[in-house]
């Protein structure tokens, strides 16, 4: 902690910085410190100016105005190898490894170690090299494997390795949790504990505020571009946390609203995939949320993939209405009324380089005809309909989805599907990495949907979502079923117990 | 918040979301901007090049080349390629001038067989790719391209077929007015290809499929299907253009069209077609076509010799995507507000 020890001087020091885009103030008037040996959680809605202010500190933006001081010196960090040379790192939610080589050459990627004398590179002392950093992570990773055989969570500890390799005094850790299973989490927050002792300075920024609880020393809220507050940890609580980040209360972060259970919409029986899922059994009914739970890499993605069309199961049958049915591509499920709304937004959900109005009708064009040919008209009305509905910022058809803001981006995602009426709605993670305010903005749009007698499977990793919407809970682990609650019953312990495997 | 600040907050968000529209505008006109300063440069170096008389002559000269760019636009967009345009073109024109000149058949059905060939050479060609699964539609076109050659080369015994009838002839050298009859047909193609890209569901998934094959699939585009329709129609070009080159010069040569790949995957190129896919308009290639054609003909006024010709269209690729990076970067500097 850091009141326990006594710090001469902050390693890093800004001093009300600025940085100034034509139109906008990104940064405004910023001062943060801090110390080696110290993790300072960093927490903000998206568009908060967390991002900027990381460019900043690596070079990737110069500030306008303020100073920054590293070790008492004042600096002006022009690239990213001048913020490298002064000890800052930033690892990212993506990674920044080259897949196809080993760990050992992405631990010394660009910086490889030469025999003496010769041009060559020396792989022996590379491997050595790497071992050794990695062991001192508490890491038993062989630095000869093609990295992408590693999972996630020891593909960041190479990264972290790759930092400490460099003499990293102050390490930026973006959103590095977000894609990794718990387990991976918390081998991850204990690494971070460590480098903490090395004297290492960490800025953690975390949409996941149990683990900033859990990690950092202090933590520091951002909102429009200002700092709002500085606190220390045991000050902190997660509603307070909140209430800083989005500036007002929220009355309720789940804003569940009851409905009328109807008949059942989606019936799935035995359906099986070698090595991915077997024997997966569940029913959803009208008006219901079912919160599908369980770890990464339970199958439920899979599952909801196969009842999607996407990929073929060896046994199993659908059921919607009552009736059996066939779904062999996407396009059957969708001519059977249901939308999939995928974890993975950028990769499977958005055509990034054109407009909202393109994503927005992709999926329901044969709805804005008139005649033979699409009507331009009714695809703006459309668009404009589904912007101002969802409140998407800014509100331009014509606008870049590559350009818009995660939680923006999931609302283009949201009104595609919308657009179809579905009225079965697989959403998968559907609020991840998204910001607080627009996450209740997702919950209230899947209360109309079931208002309106939609049946919704909502797939998520986050325990308190699941038990703040479902009204009916599936637990899955190793592609197996492994609990069943209704909503009254379903409680942290219950569902952990069944999602670890069960008794 | 107060009512002021929420309509400040309003008017802020309205105006990123003009000034993105402006630029996307400005890159929207960008090809036709080097058209227009081209043009102008050439009639001040040469008196002869705004004559309405040559003017017809260029619109005649890029027809070709205009015909086939549209169905390689379409390949391009899915973030593909058809290496095997200009032996689909000599391919099918054999065929053409086999049944026309050599067996007597009626020239409108010739012009039937023409296209059909191309187009089933086109459909094979998308057939390989989604059927066979082979890896990139390079490797199927590339195959395509030797084996539409070989071909043509067997079935004429590698010499060229002439004396076709007036009919054909027209497509190559007729004239409505002043207008070529050859362009009279690309403006017919342009406006077709116009609407079936933005104003047909299929033309919007080959969009969508370019931009994210898997988010499209996920989206109910059938990508097998659209591929297949993408690569037939850009055979079907090929043979069309074939039609005009043989109306041109009244002979099918089982050579021609060498090197016509390359023409047309400039010409999308110029226009501001994107080669990852996804991005690229019917305008942006035709004016890209427009450009080394207008190109090629100033040089020829002033004098240049043929093969610094082909060095200048080569350094006018560089330029044109060259300043699309640029206009990437800019772009991403400009950080947006959310």
């Amino acid at each position: 902690m850091r009141g326990d020890e006594i710090m001469t001087e902050p390693f890093i020091e800004l001093k009300g910085v600025s940085k100034i885009f034509p139109g906008v103030i990104a940064i405004d008037n910023i001062d943060i410190d801090v110390y080696p040996g110290e993790i300072l959680g960093l927490v903000g809605e998206n568009g908060a100016g967390k991002s900027t202010l990381i460019k900043l500190l690596t070079g990737a933006h110069r500030h306008d105005i303020g100073q920054i001081l590293v070790e008492g010196k004042e600096v002006d960090i022009q690239g990213p190898k001048q913020a490298m040379s002064l000890g800052i790192t930033a690892i990212y939610q993506e990674l920044n490894i080259v897949k196809y080589l080993s760990v050992a050459e992405n631990v010394y990627l660009g910086r490889e170690l030469k025999n003496k004398g010769i041009p060559l590179i020396n792989i022996k002392e590379m491997r050595r090299k790497a071992a050794e950093l990695l062991s001192e992570l508490g890491q038993n990773i062989d630095p000869k494997l093609i990295i992408s055989k590693l999972g996630m969570g020891q593909q960041q500890m190479v990264e972290i390795a790759k930092a400490l390799s460099v003499k990293t005094k102050l390490l930026i850790m973006d959103e590095p949790t977000s894609s990794l299973s718990s387990k991976e989490v918390k081998e991850l927050l204990r690494t971070i504990k460590e480098l903490k002792q090395k004297g290492i300075a960490v800025v953690f920024i975390s949409h996941r505020l149990d683990e900033i609880m859990e990690v950092c020393d202090r933590v520091t809220v951002m909102r429009d571009g200002k700092k709002v507050k500085t606190l220390p940890i045991q000050e902190a609580t997660r509603e307070g946390l909140i209430r800083l980040m989005v500036g007002r209360d929220l009355a309720n972060q789940f804003p569940k609203v009851e409905t009328e259970i109807g008949e059942e919409a989606l019936k799935i029986e035995n359906y099986t995939s070698d090595n991915v899922f077997s024997d997966v059994s569940f029913k959803v009914h009208k008006g219901e949320i079912l919160g599908l739970s369980g770890l990464v890499g339970a199958g439920r993605t899979e599952v909801a993939r196969a009842i999607f069309g996407i990929d073929m199961k060896n046994k199993g049958t659908t059921y919607i209405d009552g009736k059996k049915v066939n779904i062999k591509s996407p396009k059957d499920a969708m001519a059977n009324g249901i939308a999939f709304l995928t974890e993975d937004r950028k990769g499977q959900g958005l055509v990034l380089d054109n407009t909202v109005s393109f994503n927005m009708n992709l999926a329901s064009l044969n709805k804005c005809k008139s005649g033979m040919l699409l009507d331009p008209k009714k695809l703006k009305e459309k668009t404009i309909e589904n912007i101002s509905k969802l409140d998407i910022n800014p509100p331009s058809d014509t606008f870049m989805v590559r350009k818009l803001s995660g939680g923006n981006q999931q609302k283009v995602v949201i009104a595609k599907w919308l657009n179809t009426h579905a009225n079965i709605f697989i959403f998968d993670e559907p609020t991840r990495g998204i910001d607080v305010g627009a996450k209740v903005e997702v919950y209230n749009v899947m209360n109309e949907l079931v208002l309106n007698g939609a049946a919704i499977i909502m797939i998520s990793s986050e325990l308190p979502e699941i038990l703040g919407m479902s009204d009916h809970i599936i637990v899955m682990h190793e592609g197996k079923v492994t609990g069943e609650f209704k909503r009254n019953e379903a409680n942290q312990e219950n569902i952990m117990k069944a999602a670890s495997g069960g008794l | 918040m107060s009512e002021v600040n929420m309509n400040s907050e309003k008017s802020k968000r309205f105006e990123v979301a003009k000034k993105n529209r402006l630029k996307t505008t400005a890159e929207r006109f960008g090809p036709l901007l080097g058209l227009i300063l081209l043009c102008l440069a050439l009639s001040i170096l040469s008196p002869d090049f705004i004559k309405v008389r040559n003017i017809m002559n260029i619109a005649n000269q890029s027809s070709i080349n205009c015909l086939i760019s549209m169905g390689m636009l379409l390949t391009i967009l899915t973030a593909g390629i058809d290496l095997s345009v200009g032996s689909i073109l000599a391919l099918s024109t054999c065929v053409m001038g086999i049944s026309i000149v050599k067996w007597n058949l009626n020239p409108f059905l010739g012009i039937l067989i023409c296209l059909g060939a191309g187009a089933f050479c086109g459909f094979m060609n998308g057939v390989l790719l989604t059927k066979l699964r082979l890896p990139h539609p390079f490797i199927s076109t590339l195959a395509m391209k030797n084996v539409a050659r070989g071909l043509a080369l067997i079935i004429t015994m590698a010499s060229p077929i002439s004396g076709f009838p007036k009919a054909i002839q027209y497509f190559g050298s007729g004239k409505i007015g002043p207008i070529p009859i050859s362009f009279v047909l690309v403006i017919f193609v342009c406006i077709g290809f116009y609407i079936f890209l933005n104003r047909t569901a299929q033309g919007r998934h080959i969009y969508a499929l370019g931009g994210n094959k898997e988010a499209a699939q996920l989206s109910g585009v059938n990508v097998n299907k659209t591929l297949v329709v993408v690569y037939t129609l850009c055979g079907l070009m090929a043979a069309l253009a074939g039609i005009v080159m043989v109306g041109r010069v009244n002979s099918a040569s089982p050579l021609g069209g060498l090197d016509f790949d390359l023409d047309a995957i400039a010409a999308c190129i110029i226009g501001g077609t994107s080669f990852m896919g996804g991005v690229g308009t019917v305008g942006g290639t035709l004016i890209g076509a427009m450009i080394m054609a207008v190109l090629r003909n100033g040089l020829n006024l002033l004098g240049v010799s043929p093969d610094i010709q082909i060095v200048a269209i080569g350094l006018v690729i560089i330029a044109a995507v060259y300043v699309d990076v640029i206009r990437n970067q800019a772009a991403k500097k400009v950080k947006v507000v959310v």
